[in-house]
């Protein structure tokens, strides 16, 4: 399908980013974990195994759903919503957590660890861990943990411990510094849950396979559906993961546009945003991983601004660096007053409480659908629902729960 | 590393004068700018004083990831100063102009250095009389090209070695490394709790079958008691948090008492030669 796309190279390398720096003492755990995913992505058992519980326990095909009255209302091209967020625990996250927890059991790991910004991947994890008979520490910076209450008390719910971290920035790069020292601590038990299309390798290629089941679907969706692929493919990106899923089975499908859409924060002008790629972050090493990074010019990672905290991070994932720099995919950036505007034409129109990460992928569709005829297709990766987000909207209309 | 004109690094020289003298390194870590810039200088003259061998000097980063919490607040600590990577130069340029014996080994992460550019960084790094590399997130496997510059430019590249380490990786850090290898103690961060001795010792023995340079151990050293007994199996020990801890505890005799504390140290891992 795409003989001429094959990243990453062998040593997990997207061009000039991805790789793997991390302290020596991770090294042999990421090599067992490179070796050992090989031999589960081509042994059909496990797969079988994987895609059952798609099906099963996530709720899998996820619909592609035509946003009549919304395409109606912004005027232009025909926006489809590919629904991750009726997924078992209400976002992408799941699909990846599904298959790293196979991947820990198969390795003989009782003991998993996850880092979560939202919250939404600490959620999958938690679950997963549960389902799995699995012990579950979350890391998760204090400010996440303030702003995201529900998926944290979620979390406690479903047997997991939350640590918050007060360290840095508190946010989810924090998170991540967090886990990885309870790795490099732990790393004879436990396994490390990397919940975005980021990290060490072999993370971004695995992270990224186990979530292109979203693509892989909507392909076919698409062609039931339409009778044809859609013009363009958006999707939020925090690290990736959402989008690297939805994009990656497109990249060898022309006249497919694919549009990454990072958080503006303020805007971009401001400084005070988390969108690495739209502004042109010079590469940097952070978290196992070359790509665009969000740094001073002394190279110290800066504190990012998101009003969703799914996609307050510094960095991106090092296949959209990739793509980026050969033009496959395109990025740009959606500011949090416009997130919020998509946010509520959702639940109004539609009847769909979005997550305020894939608002930010709406409010770029709406702004492209105006641009295009209505008998071309924008298809958004709807990656979560909104409930998590309830108290931070109700806040900014001044409604105290 | 033998420097172009063939006369012997600074790190070199250190080690075949202890080793001719059946000494064990001493070397002691401190964070740069900790807890203010002023004060780094003179806490390295200090470090020297009670017996340091060589001074790895850490090189504050926002996001130290190999780190325990005391070390993690030095960085905060310095950075809420601003200080850079530049300024960690000045520094050691600074230390030098009274010391020219004692070998600094910066110890930090990648992203400084990657910012700066290694050809830009090993440039300024000699000029101010730096002597070693010790990046934390830069495994061999990436290190090749940037190694290739900083050696070029006479700088020891320092790698560390883990307990996970499978000898199928040695040659690579073989090939690599300069000056002498750091062995960490244990699976953990820096200021982590115990370490075991006889697995060091254990492992050790392995390492020198397949690297010809000194081997210095860190994590977890905190005392004379473990400095000691590390030393009968290592040629280097290296103590960081627990001076780190010296720093956090105040400015006010805080040279007198990380001297002191070294020299307890010092004391102890000369006892250990025979
Ligand atoms: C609903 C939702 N969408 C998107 C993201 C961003 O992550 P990624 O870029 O990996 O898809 C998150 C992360 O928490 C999320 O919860």
């Amino acid at each position: 399908m795409n003989d001429i796309y094959n990243q990453p190279d062998a040593r997990g390398h997207f061009g000039q980013f991805g790789g793997i720096f991390v302290a020596e003492t991770l090294m042999a755990a990421l090599e067992e974990l490179r070796v050992e995913y090989d031999k589960a992505r081509n042994d059909p058992a496990f797969m079988a195994e994987y895609y059952s519980d798609l099906k099963h326990y996530v709720g899998r095909p996820s619909p592609l759903y035509h946003a009549k009255r919304l395409s109606e209302e912004v005027g232009g091209a025909q926006i489809y919503l590919k629904r991750e967020d009726l997924n078992h625990t209400g976002a992408h996250k799941v699909n990846n957590t599904i298959g790293q927890a196979l991947l820990a059991r198969r390795m003989g790991k009782k003991r998993v660890i996850a880092e979560t910004g939202a919250g939404q991947h600490g959620v999958a994890s938690a679950t997963v861990a549960a389902r799995f008979g699995l012990e579950c520490v979350v890391y998760m910076g204090a400010e996440d943990v303030k702003r995201q209450s529900p998926n944290v008390y979620r979390m406690k719910l479903l047997g997991a411990t939350v640590v918050p971290v007060e360290s840095g920035t508190k946010t989810l790069k924090d998170a991540m510094n967090e886990a990885m020292r309870d790795w490099v601590t732990n790393v004879d038990t436990t396994y490390y849950i990397i919940g975005t299309a980021a990290g060490p390798h072999p993370y971004p290629m695995l992270v990224r396979d186990f979530q292109c089941i979203i693509g892989e679907e909507c392909k076919l969706q698409a062609q039931e559906q339409i009778g044809r692929q859609p013009d363009a493919v958006l999707a939020c990106v925090g690290g990736g993961s959402n989008a690297i899923g939805i994009f990656h089975p497109y990249i060898g499908v022309p006249g497919v546009r694919l549009i990454g859409v990072e958080a503006g924060g303020f805007g971009v002008e401001t400084g005070k945003h988390a969108a690495p790629l739209t502004s042109a972050a010079k590469p940097g090493v952070l978290h196992g991983q070359r790509s665009n990074l969000m740094q001073d010019e002394n190279g110290q990672v800066i504190e990012t601004h998101s009003i969703s905290a799914g996609l307050d991070y510094p960095g991106v994932g090092p296949e959209h660096c990739y793509l980026n720099e050969i033009g496959r995919a395109e990025y740009v950036a959606a500011n949090d007053d416009e997130a919020l505007l998509a946010f509520h034409d959702l639940c109004r129109l539609e009847g769909i409480i979005p997550a305020l990460e894939s608002s930010h992928a709406l409010a770029y569709a709406k702004k492209l659908a105006k641009t295009m005829r209505p008998d071309q297709v924008i298809v958004v990766n709807l990656s979560g629902r909104g409930d998590k987000d309830i108290p931070t909207i109700a806040k900014l209309d001044g409604i105290e729960l | 590393m033998l420097i172009s004109d063939g006369t012997m690094s600074r790190i070199q020289t250190t080690f075949s004068r202890l080793q001719a003298a059946g000494r064990k390194a001493l070397i002691p870590y401190v964070t740069a700018g900790d807890p203010r810039p002023g004060i780094t200088v003179e806490l390295m003259h200090a470090l020297v004083k009670g017996g340091a061998d060589i001074i790895e000097l850490g090189v504050p980063f926002s996001d130290p990831m190999a780190d325990g919490p005391v070390i993690q607040l030095a960085a905060e600590r310095a950075l809420a100063h601003g200080v850079s990577l530049r300024n960690v130069l000045e520094m050691v340029a600074e230390f030098r102009q009274t010391n020219t014996e004692t070998p600094v080994v910066l110890m930090g992460y990648a992203n400084p250095i990657e910012a700066m550019g290694y050809p830009v960084f090993s440039a300024a790094a000699v000029a101010a009389g730096v002597d070693g590399v010790l990046t934390v997130d830069l495994p061999p496997e990436e290190a090749r090209e940037r190694v290739a510059v900083l050696k070029a430019h006479g700088l020891d590249p320092v790698f560390l070695l883990a307990p996970t380490t499978p000898v199928s990786r040695l040659a690579a850090v073989a090939e690599l490394a300069s000056g002498y290898v750091y062995y960490v103690s244990l699976k953990g961060v820096t200021g982590a709790a115990t370490l075991d001795v006889d697995s060091v010792a254990t492992k050790l023995a392995e390492l020198r079958q397949h690297i010809n340079l000194p081997i210095g151990v860190g994590f977890g050293i905190r005392d004379a008691q473990s400095a000691q007994a590390i030393a009968s199996v290592a040629d280097a020990i290296i103590i960081g948090s627990r001076i780190v801890q010296e720093v956090e505890a105040g400015e006010a005799g805080l040279t007198e008492r990380v001297s002191a504390f070294l020299s307890g140290i010092r004391a102890a891992i000369d006892m250990a030669r025979a």
